[in-house]
């Protein structure tokens, strides 16, 4: 068996080994996976995330269980010091020794760090890995505290600056981007939309200087305190992040006697080998074609041909060309350009749209003759850019009148370009080098019958993400061919989605859901996936409780209990924010007690007591509320619980009343109904013990206010909430969640959950931030009145119920018995009792 | 364990020799159902007023042999009138018994009459 060594647990070295276990020759060798840093390969393109939710794991491209389970052997924390091309051997920085049939390197890059006066200070950070960003986090801190309206400056206005000033920003510290050139991102883009891209990150507060050339860092005792630029030009920063390029890390290739290049990088052919046919160099050490190529996308491919050619198919080769277009958002702003960006005169035309007001810059190169796509430019908006991209890549014929590529689809004039003209082998992912045909014939084959199966199936858009928009009109277009309609609408019964009956509901003013059917159905009689949205609807809407209609209520609903497998139901009264009296306590046991039901506390930490017959449900009810409880709605599509800490009432490390909010939150959204159930959590400090990012919304105490977070959830597909805003005051936070919780109630799909909606937003977080923060749609006030509404409205439906002969009736399982279901079995259980086994 | 669902067999309107009379009309749910005890038998009763007729069939679920199918949701599914069952919203015929989304047994089917606004279930003993 043969041992290939990678050196280099990147981005790069990670799709080496992806590849590599994908093909059926992988089991003839051994793999062993060295990385320098501590844990294992994470997205680094993506690494500003980091900030936001400080969540490593979420980064990784997989989890460390994943080599092991694909037979790899993964050596993290330890760097690879020395080659021995003559034994084929390495040695590690641990003085242990390795030897190799095939070594692969992907060691990458390091940050360029310029010669500048002063530039060891304190203070000054490199963007390049997780452990920089810790560090800065720290010293950032530290300097918060002393002085919250501190400064950070980052050197260089390239593409991977721009990602460093969103992460300062996110860090709450003054950003200011130092530029040598006269224009951002001098690499991509052209003076205008460089002019453009500047003008719109200016609109959301970063501080841009250009022309500057740093000529020493300014400090006391060893901590930076400015930057000096030239006489009297000095900008006062306490932290600087420096960006101004990278440089491979070929050393390995240097000590061992690899033919290098002149300013760094490995030197290799088209089959990815470096000077010793057994050693191969992939990513941004490589140097192919005299160029470094700092994109992902290419290095990716370096990693396909290495595989290739080490199990032997040596027929696959590095392209001549490489494609360099990129669509990438930065700060939230949209940046694309492909093909030949700057074109000389001499070669063609250009057609430029620019709108400085509305910070939008779109402009292509075609041919002299009118007839080919050269290249491009988007900033602002790069909607167009798959197309205009797929245009580029497979020289297709464009329009005679080129500007209809980029301007806004004229009355009448269908929009130029459709997903499905484009020819099969066009490459739709670049990342992942799926081809349009691999789309198509993955549904045509009835492989793949949405578009979740043709992600899973194809891996398409698993990448960067880029050509998401792609897929999905790729997959609905194909579809739609195969006369398979792709419809979002509710069931059989209505054409309607949830968000369309939601609207004619709400304008309508029904009342039953017989009105909804008969005035806006298909002709049949609803079912058991329409009636529960109706009734949820109608909650929503006119905040009815579900015994107003209760035979269109869920199993659950229907019955104000949740149904378990025998038939039976448990029950949950309230106890908000989990904060509960002894006596209360006391009185949970001995009802419990009474009707002789199983307890236990639950996930979202409540009690609940299961076993009760459908006969028993209004006498154990009648107890508890006697007892001065309510309905916890754990039968609900509503909100559950809100889950707190115990905050600054009692615990030594707390910020604030982390109970008394949760008590408040859980009492103010109590009862209403929503597309799925919601769950909140507060808590007193940052370490985070109510585990309210793992809610719909979380809210930790910080220093000056709450930080609130948005979306989250456990459950089959685990995600983090995401933060939404950051030292907000009480009246702030529920002005927030309640303008949240309405817009996702009327505009989610059934039991689709706040992560799940949040994430098929269009525009995402920041499109949430405009329409709640700066309320850019003008709804924000009808939203909190609706939500007032509701919560004025509330009644428990408990109460509603045990009070009324009419309502009480279903509480019998005969109707002409008052006996009950003989049916049931029940076998002990440490203590208690259970429901005897399902055959 | 006995086999519970072996009690229920299909009765057709031919073959009723007992009419029960069940409960007034007014203890059933509009577009819904509830159970009506029989001996040892339990029968769902179904009033679908949107079609102005009423069904019946066994309570139990031939899935886990619980006692709920009265407790379930109906409506019809292309056309055919069900009921789900609400532990894990299985379809059943209510004119045929058929599982309509998965392949259980078919459930038993018990003909019913209104008569001076109360409901009868018919048997055949």
């Amino acid at each position: 068996m043969k041992t290939i060594l990678v050196v280099g647990n990147g981005m790069v070295g990670y799709k080496f080994c992806e590849k590599f276990v994908a093909k059926e020759e992988s089991k003839q060798f051994k793999l062993i996976v060295f990385g320098e840093e501590p844990r294992p390969a994470y997205d680094r393109v993506h690494l500003s995330e980091f900030f936001e939710n400080q969540d490593a794991k979420a980064l990784e491209m997989a989890p460390a269980e994943w080599y092991a389970e694909n037979g790899i052997e993964l050596i993290v924390d330890e760097r690879v010091a020395d080659i021995n091309r003559t034994n084929k051997t390495i040695t590690t920085a641990k003085d242990r020794a390795f030897s190799y049939d095939y070594l692969v390197l992907a060691t990458g890059s390091s940050a360029f760090v310029p010669p500048i006066k002063g530039v060891e200070k304190e203070g000054v950070f490199v963007y390049r890995t997780i452990e920089d960003l810790e560090g800065m986090l720290a010293y950032a801190a530290k300097i918060k505290a002393k002085n919250p309206n501190a400064k950070a400056a980052v050197l260089g206005g390239g593409l991977l600056g721009l990602e460093a000033g969103k992460a300062v920003m996110d860090m709450g510290l003054e950003p200011h981007i130092v530029e040598f050139a006269p224009k951002l991102m001098p690499r991509q883009l052209d003076s205008r939309s460089s002019q453009v891209l500047q003008l719109k990150l200016e609109s959301i507060g970063l501080n841009i200087h250009l022309s500057k050339a740093t000529n020493q860092i300014l400090g006391d005792d060893g901590y930076i305190t400015g930057m000096e630029f030239g006489e009297d030009d000095v900008l006062d920063v306490e932290i600087l992040v420096v960006s101004a390029g990278i440089r491979p890390r070929d050393e390995l290739g240097r000590s061992s006697g690899l033919e290098v290049g002149v300013r760094g990088g490995i030197v290799v052919d088209n089959k990815m080998q470096t000077s010793d046919s057994n050693i191969y160099a992939i990513g941004e050490i490589a140097l192919y074609n005299q160029m470094i190529y700092g994109l992902v996308a290419p290095g990716y491919d370096m990693a396909g041909v290495a595989v290739d050619q080490i199990i032997g198919k040596t027929e696959t080769l590095m392209p001549e060309e490489i494609d360099m277009s990129t669509k990438l958002k930065l700060i939230g702003v949209d940046v694309a350009s492909f093909g030949e960006p700057f074109m000389p005169a001499a070669k063609g035309h250009s057609i430029i749209f620019e709108n400085k007001t509305q910070h939008l810059y779109k402009r292509i190169n075609v041919s002299l003759d009118g007839k080919t796509l050269l290249g491009g430019i988007l900033v602002g908006d790069a909607s167009d850019y798959s197309m205009l991209h797929q245009i580029f890549l497979n020289g297709m014929a464009i329009p005679e009148d080129a500007s209809q590529l980029i301007l806004p689809a004229s009355e009448g004039g269908g929009s130029f370009g459709d997903v499905m003209d484009l020819p099969d082998e066009a490459q739709i992912c670049s990342c992942e080098n799926v081809t349009k045909g691999q789309i198509c014939g993955t549904i045509e084959s009835g492989e793949s019958k949405d578009l979740a199966d043709v992600v899973s199936c194809t891996k398409a858009g698993t990448g960067c993400g880029g050509c998401k928009p792609m897929v999905k009109d790729l997959t609905e277009a194909t579809l739609k061919s195969l006369g398979i309609e792709v419809k979002d609408s509710i069931c059989e019964h209505f054409d309607l989605n949830r968000q369309d009956l939601y609207k004619i509901i709400q304008v309508k003013g029904y009342k039953t859901f017989n009105d909804v059917l008969d005035n806006h159905g298909n002709g049949g009689h609803g079912c058991e996936l329409c009636k529960p949205v109706v009734a949820s609807l109608m909650a929503s809407i006119n905040a009815d409780t579900a015994n107003k209609e209760y035979a269109i209520q869920d199993s659950n609903d229907r019955f104000l209990a949740n149904i378990q497998r025998n038939g039976t139901y448990s029950v949950v009264p309230r106890v908000p924010g989990g904060e509960i009296t002894p006596d209360k306590l006391i009185a949970l046991g001995e009802i419990a007690k009474k009707y002789d039901l199983y307890t236990k506390v639950t996930g979202g930490v409540r009690i609940d007591l299961f076993g009760a017959t459908l006969n028993q449900l209004p006498l154990i009810w009648k107890d508890l509320i006697d007892q001065g409880f309510e309905s916890g709605h754990a039968y609900g599509k509503s909100l559950r619980t809100v889950k707190t800490c115990v905050g600054s009432t009692w615990c030594r490390y707390g910020m604030a009343e982390s109970v008394s909010f949760g008590i408040e939150l859980e009492n103010r959204y109590r009862g209403i109904r929503a597309p799925h159930k919601i769950k909140g959590g507060v808590s007193g400090c940052i370490r985070e013990c109510a585990e309210a990012r793992g809610k719909d919304f979380g809210l930790i105490a910080v220093e000056g206010g709450w930080n609130l977070y948005l979306g989250g959830n456990g459950g089959a597909t685990p995600r983090h909430a995401e933060l939404f805003a950051e030292q907000i005051d009480n009246e702030t936070v529920i002005k927030y969640i309640d303008r949240y919780l309405m817009l996702y109630m009327r505009t989610a799909k059934p039991l689709q959950r706040t992560a799940a909606w949040q994430e098929r937003l269009e525009g995402g977080l920041n499109y949430l931030k405009e329409v709640i923060i700066d309320d850019k749609l003008g709804i924000a006030e009808d939203l909190e009145n609706e939500m007032q509404t509701l919560v004025n409205k509330f009644e428990c439906e408990w109460t509603q119920a045990i009070n009324d002969p009419e309502m009480m009736k279903r509480f019998n399982h005969f109707v002409n018995s008052e006996e009950e279901d003989d049916n049931l079995v029940f076998v002990p259980l440490r203590e208690q009792k259970m429901p005897e086994k399902w055959v | 364990m006995t086999i519970i669902s072996d009690k229920y067999k299909t009765v057709k309107p031919e073959e009723v020799t007992v009419w029960f009379k069940a409960a007034p009309v007014t203890a059933f749910p509009k577009d819904g159902g509830a159970c009506v005890k029989y001996k040892d038998l339990q029968i769902a009763v179904f009033n679908f007023e949107r079609l102005n007729t009423w069904y019946a069939c066994q309570n139990l679920s031939p899935e886990k042999q619980e006692m709920v199918l009265s407790r379930g949701m109906i409506g019809d599914h292309k056309g055919i009138p069900m009921v789900a069952c609400p532990l894990h919203k299985k379809t059943f015929s209510l004119e045929n018994g058929e599982n309509l989304n998965s392949d259980l047994d078919p459930i038993a089917i018990y003909p019913v009459k209104i008569e001076s606004d109360f409901v009868y279930v018919g048997f055949s003993e």
